[in-house]
Formats: structure tokens, C-alpha cells, sequence
């Protein structure tokens, strides 16, 4: 199966900032990857269900128990940036002209 | 006498209750190993002197007051993807330079609740993606046996010290094979527990429906008192294993006649080494020899696991890397908008490898191109499961080689992503069906590289692999040791 990759998209929807070469040389390296990976359509799968995970489980339900949770103050710490025990970030919303 | 840093686990445990030796002494004689191999092996990221030697100063009470269990006392290393509190915990990538991470995994959680001394966290690929522990932002190990030649990976730092003596055992985390595949290449024990026997909490997450932690050690019965450490279930991790625990060494004794053992066919022909190749087929001769029924068993959809295995682990590594963002923790490059600065930290943090396969796993997963790449995958995943179900209504065990070569030169495969990919062929079929795999050391090749011989079994049949490969073991009877594992390194 031929492999049409709009590498620019991808990137895009993977949050990843890559420069024009960066895109080119992942591009071609994708292509190579997908035609060997492709290779799972040989395989006939009428009929077979998908497996999303290896073993057979149900939903898994603990006690519901109040314990202690992560020290803020730690947590905090390692935030690259923050205001008054927040994590900040560059504004989200177009400021109002 | 032996240097205390050769010991094995359980060795070193009867010698630490017997009072023979200190804890600080062993933990000393370790360190002192670490600092003569480390400018060769850069197996190491970070090395916790004084709180390994505090836990060995504890450890040393324990044994006095007679409350010392099977790993108090004994230096061990993780992995640097299993987060410890206090400890910075880097997954190598630069991504996560600086993380003192402020709780511990349940792994590391039971290893200090059972007085295990955690002499430092170790290099991998970054993230755990890759076969060569060469995808690391900060350098890449080498192996112990050939300074000159990779480790494996992606717990190529685990298996390197581990082989040099730079602890007595450790852990690592197997996605594909990256457990089974450096220990391998660096001559030591290397398993990976069946999915959901080990807790992945606090094991930061690359293919959450592949990862597992598992034990690198210098022997069988090391391993599995290694695992033993910290199997069983947890609540902090909804797809850890509910039921009783498998019995994991009652049977290591036990040997292999009249068990029926299988050779993976698809596993132990195209694309092996021949020296790999001659070794594996001289000890399938030597168990049947010690009574083993030996077959040849078909499991055809094992051709393309590796087509699906790079789909599967992409898509999923694609969602789990999201959290890395410059929000929360680690790296941050700012930007004028969130989602600017977003997209400069992650491409400015996360190195090529990692890069390429978070782009494939949403290319995987986005609209148009779902069924056919992601959704066949996972087709191919239950087919691929349904084969080994299958295979063990016949069979006991399975048998394959674990790497299709022994350790290849630094560089030779980096700017070939699908070459990399290969080195896993033999591994990753046991990832995709869930079910416990282990590597033993049986020999080395003409140029002295080790080979590993990979066994396999049934979900929950712990047991049945480590009495295998108990016998494995003594079959080979491998004795030999990496020429860098002494204290006395002189290298050009």
C-alpha cells in the first residue's frame, strides 16, 4: 500500500515544532517504516476482534478510602513555572481589545 | 576470596545472615567496582552514595535484630524510567533533565520497604525506545564485554552494570524486548514477567499495554528472588495481575525430562546469526539429551508482530507522551502562546527517536488511517495471541533464540531506524501476547560475544519459564565473565 504522509499535519497534531528539514528527513523516514509496517494487511483478519490489551480484565475498582495525596509543596517544585501554588502558562484566551 | 561485587543475590544475602559480610562492605566493594568501570561503561546516570549507604547502614541493623529478609542489604539499579522519590529520574531524555520526582513507584516502593540498597539510576534509550541504549541525550553505555560495541537496549545500563558488577542484580522495563535483548548482548539473566505481575505504577509509561518491569540478574535463581521483590498486585495500577501469584522458583530444580519443550520456528530461522543460530540448536540437542520432548511448532502471525508491534507501541507512545508539555514538570521553552511554547519544549526535549515514533503513532491513529494500520495491528495482535494459546496445548515451553545477533558496534545502526527495529524480532511476539519470556547466557560467538537462549510460557507460568531456564543454565553452564567486570580496569 503506498504511503501519502502530510508529515506537517502530523506534526502539528503531535504539538512537535519542527523545522522544514526536520520534517523532510521524518517524512522519508515514516515511509520506510510504514511500507514494512503495512505488512499487517497481508494478514487475513475477517471476522477477528482487535486486542487492546493482553490479558482478560474487567474494570478494576479499589476501596474508596481517603488517603494521603502528594506533598504540594513538592509537586510544585517541579513546575517550570508557577503562581501561587498554580501551574502558569502563557496566556490561553485572546486578551480583549 | 571473591570480590564481594561478583557475588550473586542469594550468595550474598546467606553471606550477609552469616555475618561473613557487612552490607557497607558489599555496597563499598561495589561502588569501588563502579568507579573503575564507569569511564568505560557509562552504565550509570546518577549514583546515590550516601542514601545507598544509609540503606546498607540499616540494612547491617536488620541483620543484627534478625529482621533482614532475601534482598535487605543487597546494591541493586534501576532503570532510570522508574520514578524514585528524591531521586532524579530522567528517562534520559532532556525532556526531563532535573526531575526529583515526588513519590516513588510501587516497584521501587517494595525494594526499599524490603531494605534493597539502591546504588543509582541507570541509562536507557530515551523513553525506552530502542535496542542499542545508544537513543540516550546523555551518551550512550557500552558494553562491558567490547567497550566498543552496544549494550542493547532499551536497559542497556541495567544489564551493562549488572554484567560488570556494578551492582548484584537490577530491574529494567520490557516494551519489545528491551529486558531480554541487553541481557542478551551483555551475558546476563533477563525476564520479563507476565503483563500485569509487576506494577506499572510509577514506571513511566511508553506502550502501556506492553510495558512491564522485570529483573536482570547474574543467575536463574537470582532473578527469581529478584522478582519475587516486587510481583503482585497493586491498586494503583488497574491492570495489575488481581489473582494468587504464581509460584515463581518452586521448580528450578526440577529438570526437564518428560517436559515437552517447543522450538519457535518463525522466532529461530530467518534472519538469526549462524553463530547465534549453532549455539541455540546445540542446547535444544542438550536438553533433549536431559529428557526434553522437543518439537518444532508454526506460529505464522509471528512474522508480521514486528509489523504490528511498530504501529501498536507508536500509537500508544504517541498518547502517553502528551503529559510531556513544559507544564507540569521538566523542560520549558517559552513561547508567545501555550500551545507555541508546547510545541518548542517537546521539539526541542524529545531526541529523533522518540520524535519519529510519537509522528508514527498519531499518523497511526489519525482519521483515514486508523483500520488499516492501528486496527489491523491489533488484529494481528489477537491472531498473534491465539497462536501461542494455541502452541501451548502441546507444548510446555517455548524456545527461540532471544537476539538474532550478539552486540553490534556503536553507530553501525543509528541511521537505520528499521535495522534497529530488527534486533527485537525474536522479542516482541511476547510483548504482544502478554505472556512471560526470559533470556539465559548459554555461550559466546568466535569474536567472545555472549548469546543468549530465550525461553517462553504461558501467561502466568513463571515457574515453568524459570525451570527451564534453570536448566538452561545448567546445561551451558556459562561461567564466563566480562573483561571489564573487575576492579583493576586498565584499558587503552
Amino acid at each position: 500500500m503506498p504511503v501519502d504522509i502530510d508529515i506537517a499535519k502530523v506534526a502539528r497534531l503531535s504539538r512537535l515544532e519542527l523545522t522544514p528539514e526536520e520534517l523532510d528527513g521524518y517524512g522519508a523516514q515514516l515511509e520506510v517504516i510504514l511500507e514494512h509496517a503495512g505488512r499487517v494487511q497481508s494478514l487475513a483478519t475477517e471476522g477477528v476482534e482487535p486486542t487492546s490489551h493482553p490479558l482478560p480484565s474487567t474494570n478494576a475498582f479499589r476501596a474508596d478510602e481517603v488517603t494521603p495525596s502528594l506533598d504540594h509543596d513538592e509537586v510544585m517544585s517541579q513546575a517550570p513555572e508557577s503562581v501561587d501554588g498554580y501551574f502558569a502558562v502563557p496566556s490561553i484566551l485572546e486578551e480583549e481589545s | 576470596m571473591t570480590d564481594p561485587a561478583d557475588l550473586g543475590v542469594v550468595e550474598a544475602s546467606a553471606a550477609l545472615a552469616a555475618k561473613e559480610l557487612s552490607a557497607t562492605e558489599l555496597l563499598q566493594a561495589v561502588l569501588t567496582r563502579v568507579g573503575a568501570t564507569e569511564p568505560h561503561l557509562h552504565s550509570y546516570l546518577s549514583i546515590d552514595r550516601e542514601g545507598a549507604m544509609e540503606t546498607a547502614r540499616s540494612a547491617d541493623e536488620a541483620y543484627s535484630e534478625g529482621t533482614a529478609g532475601p534482598l535487605t542489604g543487597i546494591p541493586i539499579a534501576l532503570k532510570d524510567n522508574m520514578v524514585t522519590r528524591g531521586l532524579e529520574t530522567t528517562c534520559s531524555s532532556r525532556i526531563l533533565a532535573g526531575y526529583v520526582p515526588p513519590y516513588d513507584g510501587t516497584a521501587v516502593r517494595r525494594l526499599r520497604q524490603a531494605g534493597a540498597v539502591i546504588v543509582g539510576k541507570t541509562n536507557l534509550d530515551e523513553f525506552a525506545m530502542g535496542s542499542s541504549t545508544e537513543n540516550s541525550a546523555f551518551g550512550a553505555t557500552r558494553n562491558p564485554w567490547d567497550p566498543d560495541r552496544v549494550p542493547g537496549g532499551s536497559s542497556g545500563g541495567t544489564t551493562a552494570t549488572v554484567a560488570a558488577g556494578g551492582a548484584l542484580g537490577g530491574f529494567g522495563s520490557d516494551t519489545g524486548g528491551s529486558i531480554r535483548q541487553p541481557a542478551s548482548l551483555c551475558g546476563v539473566v533477563g525476564v520479563k514477567p507476565t503483563y500485569g505481575l509487576v506494577s506499572r505504577f510509577g514506571l513511566i509509561a511508553f506502550a502501556s499495554s506492553l510495558d512491564q518491569i522485570g529483573p536482570v540478574a547474574r543467575s536463574v535463581e537470582d532473578s527469581v528472588v529478584l522478582l519475587a521483590g516486587v510481583a503482585g498486585w497493586d491498586p494503583l495500577d488497574a491492570t495489575s495481575y488481581r489473582g494468587d501469584l504464581p509460584d515463581l522458583g518452586g521448580s528450578l530444580s526440577e529438570g526437564v525430562a518428560g517436559l515437552r519443550i517447543g522450538i519457535a520456528a518463525e522466532l529461530s530461522g530467518d534472519g538469526i546469526d549462524p553463530a547465534v543460530a549453532a549455539a541455540f540448536r546445540t542446547m535444544v540437542d542438550r536438553l533433549a539429551d536431559a529428557g526434553a520432548e522437543i518439537s518444532e511448532v508454526s506460529l505464522p502471525a509471528c512474522t508480521e508482530a514486528l509489523s504490528a508491534y511498530y504501529l501498536i507501541a507508536p500509537a500508544e507512545c504517541s498518547a502517553n507522551l502528551a503529559r510531556f508539555d513544559g507544564v507540569r514538570y521538566g523542560l520549558r521553552i517559552d513561547g508567545e502562546t501555550t500551545e507555541e511554547m508546547m510545541g518548542k519544549t517537546r521539539a526541542d526535549g524529545f531526541g529523533p527517536e522518540v520524535t519519529r515514533r510519537i509522528l508514527l503513532g498519531t499518523y497511526a491513529l489519525s482519521a483515514g488511517y486508523y483500520d488499516a494500520f492501528y486496527g489491523q495491528a491489533q488484529k494481528v495482535r489477537t491472531l498473534i495471541s491465539q497462536e501461542f494459546r494455541s502452541a501451548y496445548q502441546s507444548v510446555d515451553a517455548l524456545v527461540s533464540p532471544t537476539s538474532p545477533t550478539t552486540a553490534f558496534p556503536l553507530g553501525d545502526r543509528t541511521d537505520d531506524p528499521l535495522a534497529m527495529y530488527l534486533s527485537d524480532l525474536c522479542t516482541i511476539p511476547s510483548n504482544l501476547s502478554g505472556d512471560p519470556a526470559m533470556s539465559v547466557p548459554i555461550g559466546v560467538d568466535d569474536l567472545g560475544l555472549p548469546i543468549g537462549f530465550q525461553v517462553m510460557a504461558p501467561a502466568l507460568g513463571e515457574e515453568m519459564m524459570f525451570r527451564v531456564g534453570a536448566e538452561v543454565e545448567r546445561l551451558a553452564g556459562f561461567k564466563a565473565t566480562a573483561p571489564l567486570a573487575t576492579s583493576e580496569v586498565s584499558l587503552p
